[in-house]
């Protein structure tokens, strides 16, 4: 789960990390407020949307009056911020961070993500701050400082010393700087996080350490156990059809094509979608249903593929184990007596009890194509896109 | 022989009485798997599925003798369930759940550094449909009959779509000594390189079909592993050609997010290794056929 970077600064601050004074607000008026509140003589509005690469966008901009800020404000609220993370549709912009302006001196890179090699936290660190990391490693990877913390004893001071001294931070500010990328780890650590990115880490002309912009994402297996991280979830930021289908436990992920897809397991729906691509055709969803593929299930997936108006032909793809076909068979008659499909499906059924349930299925009043194996299924729903 | 678990290996099933692991545990018993009790901590001394039940895993090793288990408990407490296993010498533990913090992971990991290699439980899974050697033993929840006694070993991270290789298989005569879900998560038990260290020694594996995935250096680690160290032929398909940049595919370690990591990727750099590629995931059987016949 990703969450924004006004919460993700607040959350770093419990943990030590100096960030610049400033205030979220919902409206141009509240925005004036707050600037004038914070005082200072310059400002900066940025758009909270969940994507990096906002500022080239156009979502961050610097004030030098309190109407300039307002005037921001008044532009950004409501509008759609499209950045070259955010896919063509962009992410809707409902509220926007006022925020002191920092007199920067030296701008830094820090992130802490998983190594799966290692199965450790790796930090990364960088004295090119302001770019994003894949930029760093093309342009200047000699500058890039990797440190292996073993989670069992979490992140030693000598370690933070050293990545702080390989950032050619100066002697004085080295302490202050440690504690910076401890407080970093801490909370990756203690709140279940599976990034946390700080860029740029700024030494400010006040020789102030501050975490100018950050971005942080979280276990989704872990939200049970961190009510704090899972009440920031903002579903605006996330794809309306793919929160319909979180919230019914359902796998989705939205693409371009126009081939729907129902497939129970998550290879699965991965290899029918290599398959569909492979016979000339393009997935518009991936989707599992999960390995049960229970009746209800079914219904859920179908409503949901129902809504997508780019999908053309549906492609249901279910191996029955221990969920036998003729059990999968019903739920599939079942969903489409509830909802009505007007595009072609194309079902192919496999495993325990096969015969039965596309017995099942022939003997229903549905229309559908069946098909055998994976490949014949692709096939077929691609030849059903020329009809 | 076969890898991991045959027909004697003694099994006791963690969270025994709770509804999964019943309806499971039956199943198993069923496929002929010497399951010889389980765990539900508060319920010791009483008996389920005419089976006795313990209120630890140490008291259940002792009292049946007991090497494998199998965890049906909810992802909050599996991580203290596999570390329980662990200490008890419990020395192949499967974890079927979905759902255990990627922190709790690697918590049970550090924790079984403790042990030496002989010593140490083989952790496989989460997130996966586990372990059979047909026609010995099931240690997981798939469907027994599609798997064929035979000769090929498999490792996957998914369920349903080893369940397609291990069909293929079959409608091509071709039987498997194991096939082993490693899971879908992205730091898990065992890699593919772990298993397949397994299946070189296993004499009664002549060919290894890997079916991996978009995301983590897994394959590609395993795919060097085989160059290096393998005799045997190694097979591999990778699902998600068609997986965007960053996304989270259903599986929690199904994400592309450095090089190497997509399937057009991962692919190139097994076929650098000299793993056979089954080009798509309908010509999995014919791929370990043509590479059974060479």
């Amino acid at each position: 789960m990703d969450i924004h970077e006004y919460q993700a600064k607040k959350i770093l601050s419990g943990f030590g990390v100096t960030i610049p004074r400033g205030g979220i607000v919902y409206s141009p008026e509240n925005a004036e407020n707050k600037a004038r509140e914070l005082g200072g003589s310059k400002w900066v509005v940025k758009a909270q949307v969940h994507s990096g690469a906002r500022g080239k966008a156009g979502g961050i901009v610097v004030c030098n009056t309190v109407l300039e800020v307002a005037q921001a404000a008044d532009k950004l609220l409501g509008k759609k911020l499209i950045t070259n993370q955010t896919g063509p549709e962009g992410k809707i912009i409902n509220r926007v961070y006022i925020e002191e302006a920092t007199d920067i001196k030296k701008e830094l890179y820090l992130g802490l993500v998983f190594d799966r090699s290692s199965e450790s936290i790796m930090v990364v660190a960088s004295t090119e701050g302001g770019m994003s990391v894949e930029e760093i490693s093309k342009k200047k990877p000699e500058t890039i400082i990797r440190s292996k913390i073993e989670v069992a004893v979490g992140m030693q001071k000598f370690q933070a010393r050293e990545i702080a001294f390989g950032l050619k931070i100066e002697p004085k500010l080295i302490a202050r700087a440690a504690d910076t990328i401890i407080g970093c780890y801490r909370a990756f650590s203690e709140l279940d996080a599976t990034m946390v990115e700080v860029n740029p880490l700024v030494i400010s002309n006040q020789e102030q350490i501050l975490a100018l912009d950050c971005k942080m994402s979280f276990d989704n297996n872990a939200l049970f156990r961190r009510n704090q991280v899972s009440e920031l979830r903002d579903k605006s930021q996330e794809n309306p059809n793919e929160v319909y289908a979180s919230d019914r436990g359902l796998n989705y992920v939205s693409l371009e094509g126009n081939i729907g897809n129902i497939i129970n397991g998550a290879g699965l729906a991965m290899a029918s979608m290599d398959m569909i691509k492979l016979a000339g055709g393009e997935p518009a969803n991936f989707l599992d249903v999960g390995g049960g593929a229970t009746p209800e299930k079914i219904v859920k997936a179908f409503k949901l593929i129902s809504m997508d108006e780019k999908v053309k032909v549906i492609l249901v793809n279910i191996f029955a184990g221990i969920n036998r076909c003729d059990w999968v068979a019903e739920g599939i008659v079942q969903a489409l007596q509830k909802i009505e499909i007007k595009v072609p499906i194309v079902i192919r059924l496999a495993g325990t009890n096969v015969d039965k349930g596309n017995k099942i299925l022939k003997e229903s009043k549905i229309n559908y194509i069946e098909a055998n194996t994976l490949e014949d299924a692709a096939n077929k729903a691609v030849k059903a896109l020329g009809k | 022989m076969s890898v991991l678990i045959d027909k004697k290996t003694k099994i006791i099933i963690q969270g025994f009485t709770g509804k999964m692991g019943s309806f499971h545990a039956d199943e198993m018993i069923k496929y002929g798997s010497n399951v010889v009790g389980g765990v539900t901590p508060g319920k010791g001394g009483t008996k389920h599925l005419n089976l006795p039940v313990f209120n630890t895993v140490k008291e259940a090793v002792k009292s049946t003798g007991a090497t494998a288990s199998i965890l049906f408990v909810p992802p909050a407490f599996a991580a203290d369930s596999a570390m329980e296993a662990a200490d008890a010498g419990i020395k192949t533990c499967v974890a079927i759940v979905d759902g255990i913090p990627s922190h709790d992971m690697i918590k049970i990991k550090r924790y079984m550094r403790r042990y030496s290699k002989t010593d140490k439980m083989t952790l496989i899974g989460p997130n996966c449909a586990g372990v059979i050697s047909p026609g010995k033993s099931m240690l997981g929840i798939m469907p027994g009959h599609i798997y064929k006694e035979g000769k090929v070993g498999i490792i996957g991270r998914s369920g349903t779509l080893g369940y397609e290789a291990a069909q293929q298989l079959k409608n091509l005569n071709i039987g498997v000594s194991t096939s082993v879900g490693i899971g879908g998560d992205p730091i898990n038990g065992s890699s593919f390189k772990d298993i397949l260290e397994k299946f070189e020694e296993d004499n009664e594996t002549d060919a290894v079909l890997m079916i991996g995935e978009i995301g983590g250096p897994q394959e590609v680690a395993a795919g060097k592993f085989a160059k290096e160290n393998m005799k045997k032929p190694v097979i591999a398909y990778i699902a998600g050609l068609t997986a965007p940049k960053g996304r989270v595919m259903g599986h929690a370690g199904a994400i592309v997010s450095a090089y190497g990591e997509s399937a057009v990727e991962k692919v190139e750099l097994l076929k650098e290794c000299g793993v056979i590629i089954s080009k798509n995931p309908s010509v999995m059987g014919e791929t370990v056929k043509s590479a059974l016949n060479k």
